[in-house]
């Protein structure tokens, strides 16, 4: 992490390290807890979900800590490699593990109850709009790379950790209002949650040129280009698979119900 | 065989998005990666020309998966009316890459077919290939139009 010359913030420097190397052991050691558990009432929980876990969990771990985390401070394109697994990459995995969905089996059913009602609220209904994630995502970015925030937050280790804190969960949100994997109370058309990820992916490729063309208060041309080009293609990889998934779920849902509508018919 | 006008439409709809996709996919494996013509980004670009640059590329993505899912969908209730998808597939393609080559390469001035050469014959080439497209496209959707007339004609 950074180095700092006074005393103050190496205390809080140290114990934001810690705590950054304790969480992912935490979240990985829960989600595995709750799968044995729930496993001998339930039937068993898939396999490929706790790889989707473990695989979220080190990738959003990777860009805090660890010789990427280290370099993101002096070069841009570690910066966007770090940006790319933290709000992108981890997102996609841990949405793909259903954490919600463990969370609810797991918990006694008056706790589940409660949860659901959350889910079922006015708040919950907003942070699962995908038009608001996605200007919660997006925009946070713009805000990141075409105002001095960047250079901000490079200074001051608190704004570091509040805008990680935001990437990753702005990234999560996102992916979780446009898959629908987990339960989600008031869901959006297939058409509404394509038209936002088409919307997300153009915001995205144009900021990944815009920085290309300008690079971000205090970083060289040649890192701004590099990164910009890193951000392009990497961006487009994880789009990729969010709209395979998506339209995945769209025409085995579609099929379904043509089937059902033959049976009826017969 | 013999469809209806709705599974015509799915035949039409996912074949122009299918050209959409191929040309711009075609754009960026071909000109950007292995030819090494075409610039990721110009210094001559407009604002407009980035904006529309990137929601075309991001449409191409969605299109191009979305409509193989569609032709997966079409095969399944074995319903594909080859003629009509080819067709709608050429006249998508066709116009992406006209709008391509005039708009966007020559108003927005988003990057060049390729650098230090005589580019007006490259662009010659580019747009009068997009309207072979277009025609070719066309005509092959009426004769599937046609087909399908006289088959509903014998029945």
């Amino acid at each position: 992490m950074h180095h700092h010359s006074d005393g103050n913030s190496t205390i809080i420097g140290s114990f934001a390290e810690m705590i950054i190397y304790v969480v992912p052991l935490i979240a990985i050691g829960l989600y595995l807890w709750a799968v044995y558990m729930t496993n001998k009432k339930y039937k068993k929980w898939p396999v490929s979900r706790v790889f989707f876990w473990i695989g979220g969990v080190c990738s959003a771990a990777l860009a805090m800590v660890g010789p990427i985390a280290e370099m993101a401070h002096s070069n841009f394109q570690a910066h966007m490699l770090a940006h790319l697994l933290l709000g992108m990459l981890a997102p996609l995995l841990l949405v793909l593990s259903a954490p919600v969905t463990l969370l609810l089996r797991t918990v006694p059913v008056k706790a589940g109850r409660t949860i659901s009602k959350l889910l079922r609220s006015s708040y919950g209904r907003w942070v699962t709009n995908p038009l608001n994630t996605a200007i919660l995502n997006i925009g946070g970015l713009w805000l990141l790379y075409t105002t001095d925030l960047f250079q901000m937050m490079h200074e001051s280790l608190l704004l570091y950790l509040f805008i990680h804190l935001h990437v990753f969960i702005a990234g999560y949100l996102f992916t979780l209002s446009i898959l629908y994997i987990d339960p989600v109370a008031h869901q959006k058309s297939f058409q509404f949650r394509a038209f936002i990820l088409i919307m997300a992916m153009a915001g995205h490729g144009i900021l990944s040129k815009w920085i290309y063309a300008n690079p971000p208060a205090g970083v060289k041309e040649s890192e701004a280009q590099a990164g910009g080009m890193l951000m392009y293609y990497g961006g487009d990889m994880v789009d990729l698979m969010l709209v395979i998934i998506l339209c995945y779920q769209y025409f085995k849902g579609n099929r379904r119900l043509s089937k059902k509508a033959a049976q009826v018919a017969n | 065989m013999e469809i209806n006008k709705q599974d015509a439409s799915s035949n039409f709809r996912s074949g122009i998005l299918f050209g959409l996709g191929l040309v711009a996919f075609i754009d960026e494996a071909v000109f950007h990666q292995l030819l090494h013509w075409h610039h990721f980004y110009d210094k001559s670009t407009t604002d407009i020309g980035l904006v529309s640059d990137g929601l075309f590329h991001a449409f191409s993505w969605f299109a191009t998966v979305a409509s193989l899912f569609m032709l997966a969908d079409i095969r399944k209730r074995k319903v594909w009316d080859r003629k009509r998808w080819i067709g709608a597939m050429m006249l998508g393609g066709g116009t992406f890459q006209l709008y391509d080559g005039i708009i966007q390469h020559k108003l927005m001035k988003l990057h060049q077919i390729r650098y230090n050469v005589e580019i007006i014959y490259y662009d010659i080439v580019w747009n009068v290939l997009a309207a072979f497209m277009i025609l070719n496209g066309l005509n092959l959707l009426r004769k599937s139009k046609s087909a399908q007339k006289s088959k509903v004609g014998e029945a």
